[in-house]
Parts: C-alpha cells; sequence; structure tokens
C-alpha cells in the first residue's frame, strides 16, 4: 500500500521535471560523423569514378540490394555500367563500405529518405554518385595499385619499384 | 416560464458539459500521461494540441464502421449506446450548484448507483454480441469486476449517507457546510476511490479491456464511432466518479471567494487528474488478485466502516 502511495507520488513529481524529446523535425539529434546512413559512392582526387566494380559490396550485402554490373574503358579501367542500391532493402549495416577494396562505396550521416513512392528508393549510379572524396581524402586505388592499366606500366604507381626482370642475374 | 428556460439552461448545460468533459479529457489524459513519463504529448495540432480533440473526432467519425458477419447485430449496436445513456442519466442527479441540477431526486445516491450498475449491461453485451473469444472472455471479466465491486461501492457510501441524513446530493452537500466528509469518512472515500476505478474499469482496474492479455477485451471487434463510444463513456465515467468524489466527499460546490460553478468544476478536475495519475502510476493487478483485494479487504473495510459511522452517529445523536 505504501510503495503504491510512494510511486503515484514519483511519478507525480515527474510533471516537473523536462521533457527528454526532441521535437525532431523542428530540432535535429546530434548524428556522430561516422553514421551509417545513406550509401554514396566517391570519386577519386583525380574526379574519376572509385568503383572498379568487384562485386564484393554486393556480395558482403546481407540482403542483396546492391546490383552492378562491370565493365572495362578503353584504358583497361574496371568500372561500373550501372550501379544499383535498392534502399527499400538496405539495413545500413555497412557491409559494404567494410568490403570495399578501393573506399568507393561510403555511407553517410544522412538518414531522411522519406519517400511516398516505394519505387524512388531505388537508386541509380547518378543518384548514388558524389562529386568529392568522401571520406578518405588522397586515396586513389589505381594510383597505389600495381596494375597495369592504359597510362600507367607496371612499376609506375606510387611506391612501387620497378619491375624485377627475371632473365637476369644481375642485381 | 423561467423555470422551464432555467432547467432547460442547466440540462443542456450538463449535457453539453459532460460530452465536451469527455472529448477534452483525451486531450488531457495524453498531455498529462505524456507529462508523467517526461514527454510533450500531442502538441503539433493548434494551441497546446488542443485542435487534437478535433482532428481525432474527425478521423473516428469518418472511419468504417465495421460490423462483424458472425456479430449478433442488434445487441453489438445497443451495447455501446447503453454506457451512454447510463452514465448521461447518472450526471442528472448531480447538483452544481445550490439548486442546480437536473433532477433534483430525493433517491440521487441510489439512482447514481442503479445506473453505474447498468453500465454493466453495456460492456457485458458488448463482449457477449461480438461473438468470439477476446470480447467474451472480457465481458465476462467485466460482468464479474464491476459486480463485486459495487457491492462496497454503495457500501461505502453508507456512511455518508448516514452522517449527511439523507440521499438527496444536494442536502448531502449542504450537510459537509462545517466538515468535508473526506475527514470523518476517510476509508469510505478511500473504498469508494478505488471502487469508482474498477466501475470506470480503468487502469489498473482495466482488466475487462487487458490490452496485453485480451487484444482490447470487450471491444475488440468495434470500430469507428461505436468504439468511440465505449471511449466517450469511459471518459464520462471517470468525470462522473470525480464529479461524485467532489460532491460526496469534497463538499461539492461549497469553497469560499469563487462562485460554486467554478467550485465544483475544479475539484472535479483536481480528480479527474488524480485518475490518470493513477493510471500512469500503478500496474494492473492479476484478475485473482483484483476479486480476492475486493471481497477480503475491502468489502470487510466498508462494511467495518459503515458499523463505526452508525455507533458514532447513534452516540452521538446527530
Amino acid at each position: 500500500m505504501f510503495n503504491l502511495l510512494r510511486g503515484i507520488w514519483t511519478v507525480f513529481l515527474h510533471l516537473f521535471r523536462r521533457p527528454e524529446t526532441v521535437q525532431y523535425p523542428d530540432e535535429k539529434p546530434y548524428v556522430p560523423p561516422r553514421f551509417r546512413g545513406r550509401i554514396i559512392l566517391s570519386r577519386d582526387p583525380d574526379g574519376e569514378e572509385r568503383c572498379v566494380a568487384c562485386y564484393l559490396c554486393s556480395v558482403a550485402c546481407p540482403v542483396d540490394c546492391i546490383s552492378l554490373q562491370a565493365t572495362e574503358d578503353a584504358q583497361g579501367r574496371r568500372y561500373p555500367a550501372f550501379f544499383r542500391i535498392n534502399f527499400s532493402r538496405c539495413i545500413l549495416c555497412g557491409f559494404c563500405e567494410e568490403a570495399c577494396p578501393t573506399c568507393a562505396i561510403q555511407l553517410t550521416p544522412d538518414y531522411e529518405m522519406c519517400e511516398y513512392d516505394r519505387q524512388n528508393l531505388v537508386y541509380e549510379k547518378e543518384d548514388l554518385l558524389i562529386s568529392g572524396p568522401g571520406k578518405y581524402p588522397d586515396y586513389n586505388f589505381y594510383r597505389v595499385a600495381g596494375l597495369a592499366i592504359g597510362g600507367k606500366d607496371k612499376g609506375e604507381a606510387e611506391n612501387e619499384e620497378p619491375p624485377v626482370d627475371v632473365r637476369t642475374l644481375m642485381p | 416560464m423561467s423555470e422551464t428556460v432555467l432547467t432547460l439552461i442547466i440540462t443542456f448545460g450538463v449535457l453539453f458539459g459532460a460530452l465536451t468533459a469527455a472529448a477534452g479529457l483525451i486531450w488531457l489524459e495524453r498531455r498529462l500521461l505524456a507529462a508523467w513519463q517526461d514527454r510533450y504529448g500531442p502538441n503539433r495540432v493548434g494551441p497546446l494540441g488542443l485542435a487534437q480533440v478535433l482532428a481525432d473526432m474527425i478521423k473516428i467519425f469518418t472511419k468504417e464502421d465495421w460490423i462483424p458477419p458472425f456479430a449478433d447485430k442488434p445487441v453489438f449496436v445497443l451495447a455501446p449506446a447503453v454506457i451512454i445513456v447510463t452514465v448521461l442519466m447518472s450526471f442528472a442527479v448531480i447538483p452544481i450548484a445550490r439548486g442546480a441540477s437536473v433532477a433534483n431526486l430525493n433517491i440521487g445516491l441510489l439512482f447514481f448507483l442503479a445506473m453505474s450498475s447498468m453500465g454493466v449491461y453495456s460492456v457485458t453485451l458488448g463482449g457477449w454480441a461480438s461473438n468470439s473469444k477476446y470480447p467474451l472472455l472480457g465481458g465476462l471479466r467485466a460482468s464479474a469486476q464491476m459486480l463485486s465491486y459495487e457491492v462496497f461501492m454503495g457500501l461505502s457510501l453508507m456512511g455518508v449517507v448516514l452522517l449527511a441524513g439523507s440521499f438527496n446530493l444536494s442536502n448531502i452537500v449542504e450537510a459537509q457546510r462545517g466538515l468535508w466528509f473526506c475527514i470523518p469518512q476517510f476509508l469510505g472515500l478511500f473504498i469508494f476511490i478505488v471502487a469508482g476505478l474498477a466501475e470506470t474499469r480503468r487502469t489498473p482496474f482495466d482488466l475487462p479491456e487487458g490490452d496485453s492479455e485480451l487484444v482490447a477485451g470487450y471491444h475488440s471487434e468495434y470500430s469507428g464511432m461505436k468504439f468511440g463510444m465505449f471511449f466517450v463513456g469511459e471518459y464520462m465515467g471517470i468525470t462522473l466518479i470525480s464529479a461524485m468524489i467532489a460532491t460526496l466527499f469534497f463538499g461539492g460546490w461549497l469553497g469560499p471567494i469563487l462562485p460554486p460553478l467554478v467550485w465544483f468544476l475544479l475539484k472535479t478536475l483536481v480528480f479527474v487528474c488524480g485518475f490518470i495519475l493513477m493510471r500512469a502510476a500503478l500496474p494492473r493487478p492479476r484478475y485473482d488478485q483484483l476479486m480476492a483485494f475486493g471481497w477480503k479487504v475491502l468489502l470487510p473495510l466498508a462494511l467495518l466502516n459503515l458499523l463505526v459511522t452508525g455507533g458514532v452517529v447513534l452516540a452521538t445523536g446527530r
């Protein structure tokens, strides 16, 4: 009986507390910089697409919401012919970002993605690509990878030694 | 002639007041519950969210009014009406100021008890006519709960009647001019509040609804305004019980400076807020606990209260 009364009194005292509510559309809550929100595709510092269409994000995705098709340009650079993320399926787990070897796919702190039409939640490559490098400003996959593409032969990447000539005994 | 006009004004005033109170209580309850849970509650529609009431009413009036094909149609339709009618009838005997009540019955208190008993029919028939399992369980629970709690609801008020020497509510208020009955009848007040909670099926005694056990209890199958009627009935029931507490134990319209009507409304409002506070704070008991508490604790207490009050009245010869 006394406990009940004390409970009632405690609840009554909450009348004088400030509400915890964040009145959302008027005041936005703090979002940490590494928040996992809307997914983007970034570009390298030269302004080229970072994505090399390796399919790792698509494989890592637990809800299979990423679909893409790889293709190659005249210089031998791989890039996705199309890149599609279905955000009505996406659970914003960030596995794709972890899987990406070129830091192309990244999650941003933007979470306001409401649509009236479900089809509008399917983002194509044009919707996903941003103009900047995102979280990794200096990283350029083709510059550091020892992969020969047009305009860059073996041994010409940053911090890369020239290839060893296996047909000579000289050091 | 002028008396007829006055009666008409009072009648429509009470009718309008009761219905407005029921609507306004939706807003008040949500705001108060929110405040007690450190939230804001509805604050978007209109000033302080007051237009929420309007929005809710438009919504519930335009909802599909679905009668399940397996339901017993006439009873299903009748049940929500009964609760509104009985509660509104009870409002008729409550004096809102000196000599200002819709019907100044000599047996006003008995009339109130009778009408609140009639409310059981609404809930039980609603549960029965729905013809499905959860409403039926809810209806059964409601009938058992309300019948048991009615017993000492009446008994707890007999102390007041003994002290006032009348069943007429106006006379009971007049008898409290020296001392409000909440002091000599403290036990009666406590029992009446508990019984009133159980009669209006409010949390903590909302076992007939028991959302977590019975979906929505006796009104599971109801929709649209028929469901709204049960809701309005419940809110008017709270107002009614609060008004009765104010009238029987806290001197009704009596009070200094302010006009009698304001005093009456203020006291009623305080108890309405009290009921909402109890909803915010107390958990729902198990059904057997409810029954045991009623029959084994409150009924003996009510009888004891009656006995002692009777003895005191006899001894002092008032």
